[in-house]
């Protein structure tokens, strides 16, 4: 009877372990950390790349707009492919777009934004990368939708694609 | 003559004392990025990777170190940023109890049986 009982146990035990494992097999092992939707951004300050001027964030988002903070650099390859899609985006009254450029050479910064268009109100630069981290960003191209409080409204991390166009230009109407 | 002895020993002690401050920071830096999680490569420590991502963070610790931040207001900050997951050291909510409390179960269910099968009691 004692044996039985602690057979039951084991199996019970075995077969939980086995179910957690199973479970953990089909959860993805790349860690997408946690979007700070809602949440308030830091404030910063940052270099402008046109001109050597200093911005604040509460500068940048100032007006009763939407805003789209997208996060470039001219060595990054999916920069260049959702740009056509920040120019469609830029020519839409109701969003402002500002470029935070990320760890790049302003010479090459600037001949990119010559070739490929301008899409951008303003664009300020993160030499250091310590201004992506205080947005909580890790990578680029990293875009954010924010409100003029300062509030996330959304995060898209990779790309700006025609499914995300869609979503921003929802978030706009 | 003695005053030379004292301005020597005033400049000796005004360097060791920046030198040690530099070299807490700098214990401090390396023991926080030890447990931070880099988000690029993700089975590597802030410390032990060289991704742009971690040589910044590295830089952003480095800062708050200097601004006077302690090291739970550091954790605290990154945890805001990129969610518990940043750091190696999890805390104990209600994601995590079982992974705190399981061990200890398995600890006392250890301790009864050792008990039971060698008549603890009777020795």
């Amino acid at each position: 009877m004692k044996k039985k009982t602690l057979l039951i146990i084991i199996t019970i035990f075995v077969l939980f372990c086995f179910v957690v494992l199973l479970k953990g097999l089909s959860n993805s092992n790349t860690y997408v950390p946690d979007t700070k939707v809602g949440k308030q951004l830091l404030s910063f300050k940052a270099k402008k790349l046109f001109n050597n001027g200093e911005v604040t964030s509460d500068e940048l988002f100032f007006e009763n707009k939407i805003y789209l903070l997208n996060i470039w650099a001219s060595w990054c390859v999916p920069c260049r492919i959702e740009h056509p899609n920040l120019m469609q985006l830029s020519s839409n009254p109701s969003i402002r777009i500002i470029g935070l450029n990320y760890k790049d050479d302003l010479t090459n910064a600037k001949k990119f934004i010559n070739q490929m268009g301008n899409p951008y109100s303003e664009i300020i630069i993160d030499k250091d990368g310590t201004i992506s981290i205080d947005l909580g960003a890790y990578g680029i191209p990293e875009t954010f939708i924010i409100d003029k409080n300062k509030k996330v409204l959304k995060k898209f991390i990779g790309p700006i694609n025609d499914q995300s166009l869609k979503e921003i230009e929802s978030l706009l109407k | 003559m003695n005053y030379l002895k004292f301005i020597t020993l005033v400049i000796f002690c005004f360097f060791s004392f920046f030198a040690n401050a530099e070299n807490i920071n700098t214990k401090l830096l390396n023991k926080i990025s030890k447990n931070i999680r880099c988000l690029i490569c993700q089975g590597q420590s802030v410390y032990d990777s060289q991704s742009d991502f971690a040589v910044s963070m590295k830089l952003v610790i480095k800062k708050k170190l200097e601004e006077g931040s302690t090291e739970s207001q550091i954790y605290e900050y990154l945890k805001n940023q990129y969610g518990e997951w940043i750091t190696y050291d999890p805390e104990l909510n209600k994601n995590t109890f079982f992974l705190w409390l399981f061990p200890i179960f398995i600890f006392v269910i250890g301790v009864w049986l050792i008990i039971r099968k060698t008549n603890f009691y009777k020795l």
